[in-house]
């Protein structure tokens, strides 16, 4: 019998040598796409996160190649077009991607240098989620992660349209979607995500979301301290908060980096297709079908009847008018 | 002939006398139409398996949900060149006429079948009319909306939000041409006689007589003057 991993508190601990089991499973799963009534788990693993540092990022993209490395994934070798993006955007083979903005400080008038990890959230209140419409191909667990399941997923692009930080990516090769995984196999055996294992600076960190919460704390005082008097924790309360959040030395403006929403949500025209229009749709449907069927069952229906008939002979045998000819047919 | 016919097809014709039959499609309007109806209902089906998860083992019937996602779209298309082949047969005599109004105001009347009430019609009335002009417009909106959220095709090129609006649109007008279909459906059981017209091509007499009488007198005063028998 193998030892049972913890729940992992930090990224930078080596795994042991020996084998561990997987101390969460598909029992403790919340919520599920695509299917209603979820049984809830009667055990409430302790919430995780990764918290960002974007003060502290270099820009290194180490984190890059740990995520390539981990998930064997094969992103294309591009064309160099002058910018810093290596690939060019998030891909079905790259869950994760360092963004990079130059941004004029009007106050300092200093070039500010703003790098971003991009990548999936892991929203407590998934867009993605909802808005699939495969049963069992995006799955929440208890700790927050958001996973997507390959073999459920039939390549829609719901999750695109439902995620409010255009994460998720379809591949053209097996027609699947794909985005980060917040590496919950990793995190099902007590290791940090690779990425935050790999960061040589420490702007990854992971652990308790509340651990997160309280180092994101001491983190924004320092920078609070240097000048930064912006400096403030991103976890969205639009979608619930998130799994992975920022450190950002603006958060008054999350939108200079790169395009960082102010207050994501998931959009009210998905809420409105995925709720009323289903639930009104379905209703009318359905009522007009069994209203037609019964109706049509019971109802005598238009019959052609004798005068109409006498009516057409006339007309097209004799060459009359039915209607000038009372006794020959014609409405009575 | 001098001038087009102006509540008929030039093709409809007196098609025996005892009794009296009269061709109301040819081979191919009907083909045609049996072609975009094969389409509209797989559409249906394929869609409402994404529609709703309750819904979701329609996907059986066509081979799982990959091939359900897949080849809904396709069929799309079809549907589209076929309904605008049908556009091209139809929509002439499709056009309102005033008759039209005195008929939806009577509506009534046309519920209970008191057809002696009703004004004398051409080749459609305006219930036909609707079926018609509300297929070719919510196809119109489909075709287009679904294009917008064909993730295999142009996944890549259109933004998130013009998505967002595209699913919502297609949706609520797929529910809206699926309620124009089962009206389609329901009104052609109805009327008694109707059926025949998209499978033999043919109608009674007396059917024409009662439901679009117009449409009869133009087909038969032509046919007195063209040559006999
Ligand atoms: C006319 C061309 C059409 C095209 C190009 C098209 C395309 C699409 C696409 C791309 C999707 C997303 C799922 C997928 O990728 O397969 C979809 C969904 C859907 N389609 Fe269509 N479609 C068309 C016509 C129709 C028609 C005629 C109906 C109804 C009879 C229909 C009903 C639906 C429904 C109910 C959905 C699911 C929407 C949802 O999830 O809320 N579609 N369509
Ligand atoms: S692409 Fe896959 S994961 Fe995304 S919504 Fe469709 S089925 Fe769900
Ligand atoms: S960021 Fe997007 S893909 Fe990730 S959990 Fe949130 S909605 Fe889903
Ligand atoms: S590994 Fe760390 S420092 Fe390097 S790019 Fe990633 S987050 Fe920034």
């Amino acid at each position: 019998m193998n030892d049972m991993a913890n729940s992992p508190t930090t990224a930078v601990s080596n795994p042991p040598v020996q084998p561990t089991e997987a101390y969460f499973n598909a029992g403790d799963i919340v919520r599920i796409s695509a299917t209603r009534n979820v049984p809830q788990p009667d055990r409430q693993l302790e919430k995780l996160a990764k918290l960002i540092d974007v003060s502290k990022c270099i820009g290194c993209k180490a984190c890059q190649s740990a995520c390539v490395e981990w998930n064997d994934t094969h992103p294309e070798i591009e064309e160099n077009v002058g910018v810093y993006e290596n690939p060019h955007d998030l891909t079905p083979n790259m869950f994760t991607l360092m963004r990079f903005a130059e941004w004029e400080n009007p106050a300092t008038n200093d070039l500010e240098w703003l790098i971003r990890k991009d990548g999936c959230m892991h929203c407590e209140d998934p867009g993605c989620l909802k808005a699939c419409p495969a049963p069992g191909a995006i799955v929440q667990y208890s700790n927050g992660i958001v996973d997507f399941v390959k073999d459920n997923c039939i390549g829609c692009g719901y999750c695109v349209t439902g995620c409010p930080f255009d994460i998720p990516r379809i591949s053209q090769v097996d027609h699947k979607s794909y985005k980060c995984t917040l590496c919950s196999d990793r995190v099902a055996v007590g290791q940090g995500p690779a990425c935050a294992k790999a960061c040589p600076t420490q702007a990854i960190v992971f652990g308790t979301k509340a651990d997160m919460q309280a180092h994101a704390e001491t983190r924004i005082e320092d920078l609070k301290s240097r000048g930064y008097e912006n400096a403030g924790l991103y976890d969205p309360a639009g979608v619930g908060g998130t799994h992975v959040m920022y450190v950002l030395h603006h958060a008054d403006k999350p939108g200079i980096y790169n395009e960082l929403p102010e207050n994501p949500r998931i959009s009210p025209i998905v809420e409105g297709w995925k709720g009323v229009t289903k639930t009104a749709g379905l209703a009318v449907i359905g009522l007009a079908a069994v209203g037609a069927t019964l109706h049509g069952l019971f109802s005598r229906g238009n019959e052609v009847e004798e005068h109409d008939t006498e009516a057409a002979k006339t007309l097209v045998v004799e060459g009359r008018d039915p209607d000038e000819d009372p006794h020959k047919g014609g409405p009575a | 002939m001098a001038h087009r016919p102006y509540y008929s097809e030039r093709g409809d014709r007196i098609e025996s006398r005892a009794p009296v039959e009269v061709s109301r499609y040819r081979g191919f309007t009907r083909a045609n139409h049996w072609v975009t109806a094969f389409c509209l209902i797989a559409l249906a089906l394929s869609g409402l398996a994404l529609f709703d998860p309750a819904l979701y083992f329609l996907t059986a019937l066509f081979g799982g949900g990959q091939i359900t996602r897949w080849i809904h779209p396709i069929i799309g298309v079809v549907l589209f060149v076929s309904f605008a082949l049908m556009f091209i047969q139809l929509w002439r005599l499709n056009m309102p006429k005033p008759e039209d109004t005195t008929w939806v105001t009577k509506i009534g009347d046309v519920v209970k079948g008191n057809e002696d009430n009703l004004p004398e019609l051409g080749k459609y009335n305006a219930g036909q009319k609707f079926v018609f002009w509300g297929m070719t417009g919510l196809i119109v909106v489909l075709i287009v909306s679904g294009v917008l959220i064909w993730q295999q095709v142009v996944g890549h090129l259109v933004s998130v939000p013009v998505r967002r609006v595209a699913v919502l649109v297609h949706a609520l007008a797929a529910v809206a041409i699926i309620l124009v279909f089962i009206m389609h459906v329901y009104a052609a059981i109805w009327t008694r006689g109707t059926l025949r017209a998209m499978t033999r091509g043919t109608v009674t007499g007396g059917w024409a007589w009662r439901h679009h009488r117009k449409w009869l007198r133009e087909i038969a005063s032509r046919d007195t003057k063209g040559p006999a028998e």
